[in-house]
Parts: structure tokens; C-alpha cells; sequence
């Protein structure tokens, strides 16, 4: 056994068992734990990245999973606020044993083709001078920029609708969007000949 | 030459896939789903990687760096949905989101 396979079996156990913890009590009981264990996951990967010189994506990978991403998610679940008699769970029913079976049967099915399909493959030598870049940055970012450079230009409308998107769907209410503005501090109401008592109390504030 | 064999980093990427869609099959707190499915987009760049790496191709990175962007940005979307259906119903698990059901 080589140090290039000790290394992927490290860190492939590591992504394995940490993606597991994220599920699995005691650690998958709460939605923090399991964001932190995803990060641990993440990092292994990032590890698994590298040993297949794939060097740009094992940075991309903590930089944008490890750190916006996930950063993403602890900051929603911390600001949530989840009581503990929320986080329920841990009840076993009829509907997820069938869904673990069925998640069974498709990794079960992905592993058979996996052993039918490639027995004997031989990988290219990276020590050729032809491979000198593989997976670096230049090499990447030259085809993102030349071959890729549409998609490449596509991703980028759509990170922008994502952003705009996310600010709309997470104001604080939809409902502000087409009434009119609240009044200033301060400005007086039009004294209303037959009050009925519904004016906002913020609004009549200033006056009195 | 890498002493890793292809079907390693395949079974490996196949572990994690399952994994996540046990995640996002049982779990029933929609962030946790969110993660599963993290998870499982995770799992189809390793396959991206492994098979670059044994093949030689670049292309297979910028793939895996587009599902990266697209991940992030259904990160981003996904959140902010949580949040405003978190607002209405004071919950994050989706059996308790079931308006139509009525």
C-alpha cells in the first residue's frame, strides 16, 4: 500500500464518517452539530481534492463550501433560535425505513456498476510535461475563460439572480411591498370625522 | 500513474451519494435536508474529479466548479426560503408545512 492510498482511505473514512455523524445521533440531534460535522466533511473532500490534484477545487471547496456556504448556514440556524423541545426526531417510522432501503438500493446499484464497469482502468501519468498544470489555477481558470467562457459568464447571472432572489424571499414581509409608506415621525393625521379606532399606533406617536 | 484505483473514488462518491439522499429521504428538519443535499453534490464533483484525474481532462474541474456556483446559489435561495416559511409557521420540519393538504 502506497502513502497515495493511505492518504485516500484517511481521508475518505473521515468524509464518509463525518457525513454519517451529520445524520446519525448523538451528533446529528441538533441542527448546529450537524452543520459543524458537515464542515469537518468539507474539509476532508477539500483533503481528497488535493490527492487528485485537482489543487484549484480543493481551495474553492473551503472557501466556498467550508467558508460562505456553511458560514451561511450556521448564521440561519443560530438565528433561528431552535428551542430544544423543537428538535424532535428520532422516531423511527414506516416511511424512513423505506426511504433508507430505498437510499440503500441505489448506492447498492451504483456499486455494482461501479464493479462491472471499471475493472483494469489505467489513469494517465501526471509526471508527463504535458500534465506540468493539472488542476492548477492557470490551467482551470485558462478554460473556464476560453472554452467555458459562456457558462462561465451564465453562472455568474445566476449567482446575481441568487443574491437578489435570497434578499426578496427573506425580507421580512411580503405583505410592505405594495401598500404605501407608513407616515414620518411626526406627521399629523387628518383628523377623521367618525374615528373608528384602527390607525396605526405608531403614527398618531408624535401628536400626542 | 495514481496507485488509487478509479473504482475506489467511485465507490467512495457512491457512499457519500447515498448518504445524502438518506439525509434528505429521513431527515425531516428542512436545514438538515439542505445539508444532505450538500452532501450528495459534493459526492457527483469527487466523481468529476476521479475521473479527471485518470483521464487527464481539465474539463472535468470547471464542471465540478459550476456545481460549486450552483450549490452556493441554491444555498443562498434555499436559506432565505427557510426563513420567510419560518416566519409564517414558526417551524423548519416540513410535516408541518402541509397547507394543501387540507
Amino acid at each position: 500500500m502506497t502513502g497515495e492510498q493511505i492518504m485516500f482511505y484517511l481521508l475518505g473514512g473521515g468524509a464518509v464518517l463525518a457525513s454519517a455523524a451529520m445524520l446519525l445521533p448523538p451528533m446529528g440531534r441538533s441542527p448546529i452539530h450537524s452543520a459543524i460535522s458537515l464542515i469537518v466533511s468539507f474539509f476532508f473532500l477539500a483533503g481528497l481534492y488535493a490527492l487528485l490534484s485537482a489543487h484549484m477545487l480543493s481551495v474553492l471547496q473551503i472557501i466556498v463550501y467550508a467558508g460562505a456556504v456553511m458560514v451561511l448556514f450556521t448564521f440561519v440556524i443560530m438565528l433561528l433560535n431552535l428551542n430544544a423541545d423543537e428538535l424532535q426526531e428520532s422516531r423511527i417510522t414506516p416511511g424512513r425505513i423505506a426511504a433508507g432501503i430505498l437510499a440503500l438500493f441505489v448506492f447498492g446499484k451504483l456499486a455494482t456498476a461501479i464493479q462491472l464497469t471499471t475493472a483494469g482502468a489505467q489513469s494517465v501519468d501526471l509526471s508527463d510535461p504535458g500534465f506540468a498544470n493539472f488542476g492548477s489555477v492557470p490551467e482551470v481558470g485558462r478554460m473556464m475563460y476560453t472554452t467555458f467562457l459562456v457558462p462561465f459568464e451564465l453562472v455568474s447571472v445566476l449567482l446575481l439572480v441568487a443574491a437578489v432572489g435570497a434578499v426578496v424571499l427573506a425580507k421580512r414581509s411580503m405583505k410592505y411591498v405594495d401598500r404605501p409608506l407608513p407616515p414620518p415621525a411626526g406627521f399629523e393625521h387628518p383628523a377623521p370625522s367618525d374615528d373608528e379606532g384602527d390607525h396605526d399606533a405608531h403614527a398618531h406617536g408624535g401628536g400626542h | 500513474m495514481t496507485s488509487i484505483p478509479l473504482g475506489h473514488i467511485l465507490l467512495l462518491a457512491a457512499l457519500l451519494f447515498g448518504i445524502g439522499l438518506a439525509g434528505v429521504l429521513t431527515r425531516r428538519n428542512i436545514l438538515v435536508m439542505l445539508m444532505s443535499v450538500e452532501v450528495m453534490m459534493n459526492a457527483v464533483n469527487l466523481t468529476l474529479v476521479g475521473f479527471s484525474r485518470y483521464n487527464g481532462w481539465t474539463e472535468g474541474h470547471v464542471l465540478a466548479f459550476f456545481i460549486i456556483a450552483v450549490a452556493a446559489a441554491e444555498a443562498a435561495v434555499g436559506l432565505a426560503m427557510v426563513l420567510a416559511v419560518f416566519r409564517l409557521k414558526q417551524t423548519t420540519y416540513v410535516d408541518e408545512l402541509r397547507l394543501l393538504k387540507r
